[in-house]
């Protein structure tokens, strides 16, 4: 009966908060609108979602968000400061290959969009078979530590999250 | 302008995230205009910038907050989106470079050598490497 | 206090577009231009935002947002234009 009516719970909740925040005031008749918008649109849009994403745990999720937060601001000053201050030759860019452990492709999407977020990395491609994530690092005097540094502090997390 | 008189937090907090996401937003710019390739050119906008806007959304909810008393969540709307499309853009891009300029031999190996996505799917369309002749994995360096 | 840091952050974005701008004109690669076209549309969505700030209209806020969607859309759309040779296949 639930999943009838609420095939995504997720989704229903993501589109009430978003319409709440375009509209930006949280008068009765807009949460009520929200509420039509995020019952109808997961039941109209049933046949493009064919499986759920599975959260394990929300709360790791959560503090996931606090960590990436805390490290794209340290990144930012990290990266700014570069650019600043190092002379053009005295940076070393970097080409790394990132195996992965997780396998679910929300979690290396998720993985991918963080490396992108955060110090001095964008994920360039996956491998064919999705086992390693191609990145490019701005200033990479050490490539291993920053492979390793991916693997522990995000790569563990999400696989905490989603497997 | 009309900018209205604040307590003396919020006009400090105003100001402080206004110069941050000003000066991270200069050095965005900066740094695609600094830097020597294509690759690393990609680092510094799709950080420096998400900041600098995001610094500039959150002086404006608070100043709203100090000024009007209401809560403004619209402004996080912006930068949730911002934060979503930023790792796609940056994905594309790269991967726009791979396809016109790198060979797999470039770049390092998978783990178990089935190769890079960009090379084992259909590759860049014919049409646009006539368009844009480049010798792959030419050096490219333009200081 | 707010005015001036209102002036130094709306000159530095600009500033910043013209930056961008500078590369665009300067390129060399195609990549290079599609970037700073991108970097181009979030500067200039910052530069909507401090002036809806300063304006104190809430209208800018949607313009922002309309911005920010139409921008990503089309780096992607150039992107997938030169990775398939086609938009929509």
């Amino acid at each position: 009966m639930l999943s009838r009516f609420l095939p995504h719970p997720l989704l229903s909740l993501t589109l009430v908060a978003t319409w709440l925040l375009l509209v930006n005031s949280l008068k009765l008749n807009s949460i009520v609108f929200a509420v039509i918008l995020g019952l109808v649109i997961p039941m109209l849009t049933r046949a493009y979602w064919p499986d759920m994403p599975r959260l394990r745990s929300p709360l790791r999720a959560i503090e996931y968000a606090f960590v990436v937060l805390y490290d794209i601001v340290k990144a930012n000053i990290d990266v700014a400061l570069i650019v600043v201050f190092k002379p053009v030759r005295d940076i070393r860019p970097a080409w790394i290959c990132v195996p992965l452990d997780v396998r679910s492709p929300e979690a290396i999407t998720a993985l991918a969009s963080t490396i992108t977020l955060t110090p001095g990395t964008v994920s360039c491609d996956l491998s064919a078979d999705g086992r390693a994530i191609l990145v490019h690092a701005l200033h990479a005097p050490d490539p291993d530590a920053i492979r390793d540094d991916i693997k522990t502090r995000y790569e563990r997390r999400l696989k905490e999250i989603f497997e | 302008m009309p900018i209205a008189d604040l307590p003396l937090w919020a006009e400090i907090a105003v100001t402080v995230f206004l110069v941050l996401g000003g000066l991270f937003g200069l050095v965005g710019s900066y740094g695609l205009l600094k830097l020597p390739d294509p690759m690393t050119r990609l680092h510094a906008p799709t950080k420096a910038t998400t900041v600098g806007v995001g610094g500039a959304l959150i002086a404006s909810m608070i100043y709203i907050f100090a000024s009007e008393g209401r809560v403004s969540m619209h402004e996080l709307l912006i930068t949730l989106f911002l934060v979503i499309t930023s790792p796609i853009t940056a994905l594309f891009i790269a991967k726009v470079h791979i396809h016109l300029r790198e060979k797999p031999e470039t770049l390092p190996e998978p783990r178990d050598a089935s190769g890079w996505a960009s090379f084992t799917a259909d590759g860049p369309a014919k049409g646009v490497r006539d368009m844009h002749p480049v010798e792959p994995g030419a050096p490219d360096k333009t200081a | 206090m707010i005015t001036y840091a209102l002036i130094f952050c709306i000159g530095s974005f600009a500033l910043g577009l013209l930056l961008n701008l500078w590369r665009v004109v300067k390129g060399p690669r195609i990549s290079d231009r599609i970037l700073a076209l991108d970097t181009m549309t979030v500067n200039a969505i910052a530069l909507l935002i401090l002036l809806g700030f300063s304006l104190a209209s809430p209208i800018f806020f949607e313009v922002a947002m309309l911005f920010a969607l139409v921008g990503f859309v089309s780096t992607v759309s150039y992107c997938r234009f030169l990775l398939r040779g086609d938009i929509i296949e």
